[in-house]
C-alpha cells in the first residue's frame, strides 16, 4: 500500500506543478521595474508618477500589451537617494527585470545611469535597459551618456530654449531660484546663455539656488525677491520646493509674474490658486486642454480617460504614454525583452504622441526629440486644474525642429550593435 | 532695511517655535539625564494628532487636546519604558528612546501614509495682519508668538511660583538631594517628562500647518532641536532660549545673505584665495550653506565652551 500512496503523491504532485507550471506562463506578464521616492519629502511626486505611468500602461495593455503579453510595474523605492536606487538596481535584477524605469531627480539618474552601465558590464548575460522618463540634465545625454540609458522626454536645453523663445516681450527683469543640484544649476546655466543669445534686452537681477527639497518655509524669499523688483521669477523649482514657494509667495502677497518649469505638476496647481491666476506660466509638454484646443478628439479621450480615474491631479508627461507606446512597439521588434535588443530597437524609434505630434528616439544620444510648449495659469478653460477653477492654456510652442541641438555624446557601444 | 525687518519677524517666530521644542527637550535632559531621541517625534504626533481633531472638531480644541494627549503618551513611555531601563544606565535610556523613534515614524506612515496630509491654518486666522514695505504677515504668526509667549509665561510662572516647580528646579541641579529630603522625585521625573512631550505636542500643533505635515517632518526638525539644546547649555531655560532665537536668526537671515564667507573675511583684511579647498568652501555665498550654520555653531561651542551659552552642567 505504502508504494502506491507514494505513486499517487508523485502523480498528483508533479501534474499540480505542470497545471501551475503552464497557468504561470499563460498569465506570465512583462515585468518593468519603477525606481522612484515613495517616502520622503518626494513621495507625492513618487505617488503621482505611478499613477501616470500606471494609466499610460493600461493604454498600451489594452491594445493587447507586446507579444501577447501584458506589461505590469513592479515599484522600489528610492528615498530620492542615489545610494538607496542603486540597492534598488540590485533588487530589481534579483527579480530578472530588465528593463528598469525611473527618473526622478537627476542626481539619482545620474547615479543609476553609470549604475546600470557598470552592472550591465559585469554581467553581460543579463543586461538591463534604463529608461529615463523625467530627469532632465543636459549631462545625462551628454558628458554621461550611455548606450543603456534613453530619456524619454526634452531635456533642460530643450525646455530652457522653449521658455526664452516664449518670453514676452515687455519682460525685462528676472529673478532666477533653481534647486542646488545638478538639474537646477543646468537650468541656470542655460538660462543665462539663452537669454544673453536671443534675449540681450533681459536683465537678470538676482540669483538664488536652495538646497533639494530641505526648505519647509520660503517666507525669507519673498522680501529678498521683492526688494530686487524683478518682473518675473525664473523657478524651475518641482515638487514640495514649488509648492512651498508659492504657499509663501501667496501669503507674503508676492505681486510678480512666474515663469516655470513644473507649475502644472501634481500639487502646483492648488499651491498656486488665485495667487497663480493670470500669473504662471508653465513649460511643459502637454495640458490637459491641448485636445480641445486643436480639435483632437482622441487627445480629449485621453484626458477624459485619465480623469474618469479619479486623479486628483493632471496629466502633463504626456511623453509617459509615448514611453509606453515606444516600448510595446521595441519590445514587439526585438521579440522579447533582451535587453540589447530593446535597446537596439529603441535607437531611432519614431513614434506620435498623444497629440498626433511625431517623437523621435535619437540614436546618436538616446534623447527623445519632441516639440514643447508654453502655457499660461488662466480661466475660463474646460479642464480645470485639481479644482482650483484655473486650468492651462497654450501661449506659444517650439516644434521639434526647432529644439533639435546637435547631439554632443560620445557613446561606447557594446559589441554586438 | 525691508529684508532686515521681515527676516527678523520670521526669524523671531521660527526662533519660538524652535523654543517650543526644545524647552521640552532641556528640561526631561537636564533632571533626568535622558536625551529623549523621540522627543522629535512627539512634536510629529502632535501635529497629525491636531490635524485629525481639527477634522473631527475644530483647530482650537485641538490647541488643548493634542498637548494633552501627548503628554499622556510622555508619562505612558516613562512609566513603562524609561523607569525600567534607568537602573540600566543612561546608554540604555538613550537607546530606548532612539528606538522609540522609529517605531513612532515608522507608526505614522502605517497610520497616515506616505504623503503630507493637508493640515491648514485655519480660516479665522487665514489673513494678513500687517503689510510691511508690500509684503504681508500672516495673522497666523503673530497667534504663533502669542501662543509661545503664553507657553514661556506659563512655564516661568509654574516654576518659580509653584511648589512643584521649586522642587523641579531643584532637581534639575541636586536630584539626590531632592529625593533624600524625602520628595517623590520619580513622580516628578514622570511630570517632567509628560510636561515636555505635551510642549512639543503644543509646538506640533502650531507647527504643523505652518510646516508641512509628513512623516519625515521630524527627522526635519529633529537635529536643529539637538543644535539648540547644546548651543543654549544644559539645565538652563534661559539658555535654551537665547539659543533658539539665535538659532532661528541664523537659519532665516542665512538666505538673505548673499555675499561669502570670504568676502567677509575680506572685509576685514583676510584674503583667501580660491586656488585651493579652503578657498572654494569659503567663497560659497552664505545663503547656499545657511543649513549648514547651526551645525557649524554647535561645533564651535562644543570645542570652546562645551557647556554651552548658559549652561550649568558641563555636557
Amino acid at each position: 500500500m505504502p508504494w502506491l500512496v507514494r505513486r499517487l503523491a508523485t502523480v498528483v504532485l508533479s501534474l499540480g506543478l505542470i497545471m501551475g507550471g503552464t497557468a504561470a506562463i499563460a498569465q506570465e506578464t512583462i515585468k518593468v521595474a519603477f525606481i522612484a521616492p515613495f517616502s520622503g519629502a518626494f513621495a507625492a511626486n513618487g505617488d503621482a508618477w505611478l499613477k501616470m505611468l500606471t494609466y499610460a500602461m493600461n493604454n498600451v495593455n489594452a491594445r493587447g500589451g507586446a507579444l501577447g503579453r501584458k506589461f505590469e510595474l513592479v515599484t522600489f523605492d528610492d528615498k530620492i537617494q542615489p545610494a538607496e536606487a542603486l540597492i534598488a538596481l540590485k533588487a530589481a535584477t534579483d527579480q530578472n527585470i530588465s528593463i528598469i524605469m525611473g527618473g526622478i531627480g537627476s542626481n539619482v539618474a545620474a547615479a543609476m545611469v553609470e549604475g546600470v552601465s557598470k552592472y550591465n558590464q559585469r554581467n553581460p548575460r543579463n543586461r538591463v535597459v534604463y529608461l529615463n522618463v523625467s530627469a532632465l540634465s543636459n549631462e545625462l545625454t551628454e558628458e554621461k551618456c550611455d548606450f543603456w540609458h534613453f530619456r524619454f522626454s526634452a531635456n533642460v536645453r530643450m525646455r530652457v530654449a522653449t521658455m526664452v523663445k516664449g518670453l514676452p516681450a515687455d519682460v525685462k527683469s528676472v529673478y532666477l531660484m533653481n534647486q542646488d543640484y545638478l538639474y537646477g544649476q543646468g537650468v541656470a546655466a542655460d538660462t543665462k546663455r539663452f537669454l544673453g543669445e536671443w534675449r540681450p534686452d533681459v536683465k537678470i537681477v538676482g540669483e538664488e539656488f536652495i538646497p533639494l527639497g530641505k526648505i519647509k518655509d520660503f517666507s525669507s524669499y519673498v522680501p529678498k525677491i521683492k526688494a530686487s523688483d524683478a518682473q518675473a521669477l525664473l523657478t524651475s523649482n518641482w515638487g514640495p520646493d514649488f509648492n512651498l514657494l508659492m504657499k509663501a509667495g501667496n501669503e507674503g502677497g508676492l505681486d510678480i509674474k512666474y515663469y516655470t518649469f513644473s507649475a502644472h505638476l501634481n500639487g502646483g496647481p492648488r499651491a498656486m490658486g488665485d495667487g497663480g491666476g493670470n500669473r504662471a506660466l508653465a513649460v511643459l509638454e502637454g495640458h490637459d486642454n491641448m485636445g480641445e484646443e486643436t480639435g483632437n478628439q482622441a487627445a480629449d479621450n485621453w484626458v477624459k480617460g485619465w480623469r474618469a480615474t479619479g486623479a486628483e491631479f493632471d496629466f502633463p508627461w504626456v511623453n509617459f504614454q509615448t514611453t509606453w507606446d515606444m516600448l510595446a512597439a521595441a519590445v514587439t521588434k526585438a521579440g522579447g525583452t533582451d535587453a540589447l535588443k530593446v535597446a537596439l530597437a529603441l535607437e531611432g524609434i519614431e513614434a506620435n504622441d498623444v497629440y498626433g505630434k511625431k517623437n523621435v528616439m535619437r540614436k546618436e544620444d538616446h534623447q527623445l526629440l519632441q516639440p514643447f510648449y508654453t502655457a499660461v495659469f488662466t480661466k475660463p478653460v474646460k479642464y480645470d486644474s485639481e479644482k482650483t477653477g484655473w486650468g492651462w492654456k497654450t501661449q506659444s510652442g517650439a516644434s521639434l525642429p526647432d529644439l533639435t541641438f546637435p547631439p554632443n555624446c560620445n557613446m561606447k557601444r557594446p559589441s554586438g550593435s | 532695511m525691508e529684508i532686515i525687518l521681515i527676516s527678523l519677524l520670521n526669524g523671531f517666530v521660527y526662533g519660538m517655535l524652535l523654543f517650543m521644542l526644545a524647552s521640552g527637550l532641556t528640561l526631561i535632559f537636564s533632571m533626568m539625564g535622558v536625551l529623549n531621541f523621540a522627543h522629535a517625534g512627539i512634536y510629529m504626533i502632535g501635529a497629525y494628532v491636531a490635524f485629525e481633531i481639527s477634522r473631527l472638531v475644530g483647530y482650537f480644541p485641538a490647541l488643548f487636546i493634542a498637548p494633552l494627549v501627548c503628554a499622556a503618551i510622555g508619562a505612558a513611555i516613562e512609566v513603562w519604558g524609561l523607569r525600567r531601563t534607568h537602573h540600566n544606565g543612561h546608554i540604555a535610556e538613550l537607546l530606548f528612546t532612539f528606538g522609540l523613534f522609529f517605531i513612532i515614524e515608522r507608526g505614522v506612515q502605517m497610520i497616515w501614509g506616505m504623503l503630507p496630509v493637508p493640515y491648514r491654518v485655519p480660516a479665522v486666522l487665514d489673513f494678513p495682519l500687517f503689510t510691511l514695505y508690500g509684503i504681508n504677515f500672516p495673522a497666523y504668526r503673530g497667534f504663533m508668538l502669542l501662543v509661545a509667549a503664553g507657553m514661556l509665561l506659563g512655564i516661568w510662572l509654574m516654576l518659580t511660583r509653584t511648589r512643584i516647580g521649586l522642587i523641579i528646579q531643584a532637581s534639575l541641579t541636586h536630584p539626590n538631594m531632592v529625593s533624600a529630603l524625602g520628595h517623590n522625585v520619580p513622580r516628578v521625573f514622570t511630570i517632567v517628562f509628560a510636561g515636555g512631550c505635551g510642549l512639543a505636542g503644543l509646538a506640533g500643533v502650531i507647527g504643523g500647518n505652518y510646516q508641512v505635515t509628513e512623516p519625515s517632518m521630524a527627522a526635519a526638525l529633529g537635529p536643529i532641536v539637538f543644535v539648540v539644546v547644546v548651543f543654549g547649555g544644559l539645565g538652563s531655560l534661559g539658555g535654551c532660549f537665547v539659543a533658539s532665537i539665535i538659532v532661528g536668526m541664523v537659519q532665516t537671515f542665512a538666505v538673505v545673505v548673499d555675499v561669502s564667507l570670504s568676502d567677509m573675511l575680506g572685509g576685514i583684511g583676510t584674503w583667501i584665495g580660491t586656488k585651493n579647498l579652503l578657498g572654494e568652501i569659503l567663497s560659497v555665498p552664505v545663503a547656499r550653506i545657511g543649513p549648514l550654520l547651526p551645525y557649524l555653531m554647535m561645533v564651535l561651542m562644543l570645542l570652546f565652551r562645551p557647556r554651552g551659552l548658559l549652561g550649568t552642567r558641563d555636557t
